[in-house]
């Protein structure tokens, strides 16, 4: 949907046509909205998997803006106040109490967070349901990946504000992990650190990631995921394209236009979401201490290590196949194989297009072996991200060996099995 | 194929909260909920300000606070406020940190945040005060002549020993009443939890405004999708 082959807007003669046409004989005004909104065909047959890229833009919007108003009251700080608690920490509590509104602004963005990562998980999910990563939507699909790592880097930031017990020990666990890497690694923790342990520098600096760096690269990459989307147009859940069959004026047959067909629609979804988000906020902000863990009520002090340190749960599918390496193997230190492991762990996303070679995008029409694959591997995932949870036991290791493994070949056999499954034809049109 | 998918994935998501309530093995009483108890908090406001604020601080909660408990001014100024000078200071302590540290081995924690930061898989940070505060019983092996079940080899001492009287820890490790204190059992129980329902305020003293303002969230929401969906009804009338 290129937005070049749009008429510029003439007057009717009115006040506002005027100036609408004034502007738009200087900026693509009406191109713009007509290519990306009221001219831009999205198949009619979306469904429920579909709300969620909307709902990630929604999340997005909500944590730039309570962002703003938690930056206007939070102290980047790790000295003590008169009272010996971190200037930092005591700064979200001055919110959650003395700010007006301030517990509203301060639980939104801490369910955001979360609801961020559900929100992507269920997109990210879609996208492996449906083909959606499939030619020629590799480039949208590897822009996504990259949204995806940007937001692990802004949530990671984020955790260590607080300053809280989680926080400190969560980064000191995390940003070790740097150190594992040969010859460079402890200069190159120390270098990240700023400090010799997570101190008063390495918290300016996570402020500075997570309020500026990361959310301007966040907004710039979800810019170009929508564009490369708009240009090759969407899947859908019976993973044909819509513009291989076209009426006269060159509009997909299957096509609706997104507005006002899906901007009516996601509205409800955006309300559904709402309510959801909504009875965390109201009933249960911490989530049971999935969503803001019980120890970080307690200011970070670096002479206590808490017996159990664990990640927030978005992260913990992956801390399980960083903690699943206990072999040093090829004169290689465990620890290392588990950074590189995790590092694959995600980087392996990125090659999607390319390991799928599947006749058909759509689950609908894939065979039984892909279907029996992504069924296992989601299981996988979700106990890995259990596992990340709990502490180690032998039993949990292995379990967690067994699982990153399953992870790694759902991937890696891809090529192979996607071949020799037996897929049903495609429909000629979308169905509903 | 479809629903054997979503059928394993429902599986996982219900059985991984269970299997985390099942790994803990200390068990803890249940704290009554007096959350919306004013006279409850009022006496736990007495109670904490009476024995806890002398060691502990609750640097987030300053003293005009307490109104939002049915307190006026007034009341605060004549029977609570005895470590500062306005009504608007926190709930500060006098004790320096080194000497806190000299006296009993380590800085008694600020208490502001103590029910939240408490919580667990085994129970709320109300249980946990609960079970704690209750729990305490004589142990001459210890400096302070006191140990507890709920936080083994406690550094502080028995604070409300003369409320609750003496346990001493009888077999089956079963706590028992050696010598009884100015309460009843029942009375010293009653007690504690207006205590803890205190601390449960202190943690998140706008806690019952949340709630009341999240059912109106709620309701408006409700009104909205009812609007929102009958729009997209409207909209998609023509669409097969």
């Amino acid at each position: 949907m290129s937005s070049t082959n749009f008429e510029k807007y003439k007057s009717d003669g009115s006040l506002a046509g005027n100036v609408l046409e004034w502007v738009d004989a200087r900026f693509p005004l009406t191109a713009n909205w007509k290519g990306h909104l009221s001219e831009y065909y999205a198949p009619k047959n979306f469904n429920f998997w579909y709300f969620f890229g909307s709902l990630a833009l929604l999340v997005l919007v909500m944590q730039i803006v309570t962002g703003i108003f938690l930056v206007m009251h939070y102290k980047p700080d790790a000295s003590l106040n008169a009272a010996g608690v971190p200037v930092a920490f005591a700064s979200v509590e001055y919110i959650m109490r003395d700010v007006p509104w301030g517990w509203l602004i301060r639980y939104m963005h801490a369910t955001g967070a979360s609801a961020f990562f559900v929100v992507v998980y269920l997109h990210m999910f879609r996208a492996m349901l449906y083909g959606s990563y499939r030619k020629p939507r590799e480039l949208l699909w590897i822009f996504g990946v990259f949204i995806y790592l940007c937001l692990m880097a802004e949530a990671f930031a984020g955790y260590l504000l607080p300053w809280g017990q989680m926080s400190f020990w969560g980064a000191q666990v995390i940003l070790n992990l740097f150190s594992a890497i040969p010859f460079v690694g402890d200069d190159l923790a120390l270098w990240i650190r700023g400090d010799y342990v997570i101190a008063d520098a390495t918290l300016n600096r996570m402020f500075a990631f997570h309020v500026i760096a990361i959310p301007l690269a966040l907004i710039g990459l979800v810019a170009a995921h929508i564009l490369a989307l708009h240009e090759v147009g969407s899947n859908n859940p019976d993973g044909i394209e819509i513009k291989a069959k076209k009426d006269e004026k060159g509009i997909p047959l299957d096509g609706i236009p997104f507005h006002p067909y899906y901007t009516v629609k996601d509205i409800v979804g955006v309300v559904v979401f709402l309510m959801v988000f909504s009875i965390i906020v109201f009933f249960a902000p911490e989530m049971g201490g999935y969503f803001l863990e019980f120890n970080n009520f307690i200011p970070a002090d670096p002479l206590v290590t808490p017996p159990h340190i664990a990640p927030v749960w978005y992260f913990t599918p992956f801390y399980s196949i960083l903690r699943a390496n206990t072999v040093n193997f090829f004169w290689i230190d465990a620890k290392l194989w588990g950074v590189i492991f995790m590092g694959l762990g995600v980087m392996i996303l990125f090659f999607l297009p390319w390991l799928d070679r599947s006749p058909a995008k759509s689950i609908r029409y894939r065979g039984p072996i892909y279907k029996g694959a992504l069924a296992v591997f989601v299981v996988a995932f979700v106990i890995l991200g259990y596992l990340g949870m709990q502490a180690p036991t032998p039993a949990y290791t292995l379990v967690s060996q067994i699982c990153t493994v399953i992870y790694f070949l759902f991937f890696l056999l891809m090529p192979w099995y996607t071949r020799i499954d037996k897929c049903k034809p495609e429909p000629e049109r979308v169905t509903q | 194929m479809r629903m054997t998918m979503l059928k394993k994935f429902l599986i996982a998501a219900l059985f991984v909260p269970l299997a985390v309530l099942a790994s803990e093995g200390v068990k803890l009483d249940r704290a009554p909920d007096r959350s919306t108890d004013q006279a409850a908090l009022q006496n736990g406001a007495k109670l904490f300000v009476n024995n806890c604020l002398n060691c502990h601080g609750a640097s987030f909660i300053r003293y005009n606070r307490l109104k939002d408990i049915g307190l006026t001014e007034q009341q605060i100024k004549d029977n609570l406020m005895f470590t500062a000078e306005k009504i608007g200071e926190p709930m500060g302590i006098s004790m320096s940190r080194k000497d806190a540290k000299e006296f009993f081995g380590a800085w008694p924690p600020d208490l502001s945040l103590i029910a939240r930061s408490r919580a667990s898989e085994s129970g709320s940070g109300a249980d946990w005060l609960y079970t704690y505060l209750r729990g305490f019983y004589r142990d001459e092996t210890r400096p302070t002549g006191w140990n507890n079940i709920a936080f083994p080899s406690v550094g502080m001492p028995h604070v409300l020993w003369e409320l609750q009287g003496e346990q001493v820890m009888g077999a089956e490790h079963k706590l028992t009443l050696a010598r009884p204190g100015k309460l009843s059992s029942k009375e010293f129980d009653d007690a504690v939890g207006d205590l803890v329902a205190f601390m449960v305020w202190m943690g998140e003293p706008q806690a019952q405004f949340r709630k009341q303002l999240g059912v109106a969230v709620l309701l408006f929401l409700g009104v909205f999708f009812i609007v929102a969906y009958a729009m997209k009804r409207a909209f998609w009338k023509d669409i097969h």
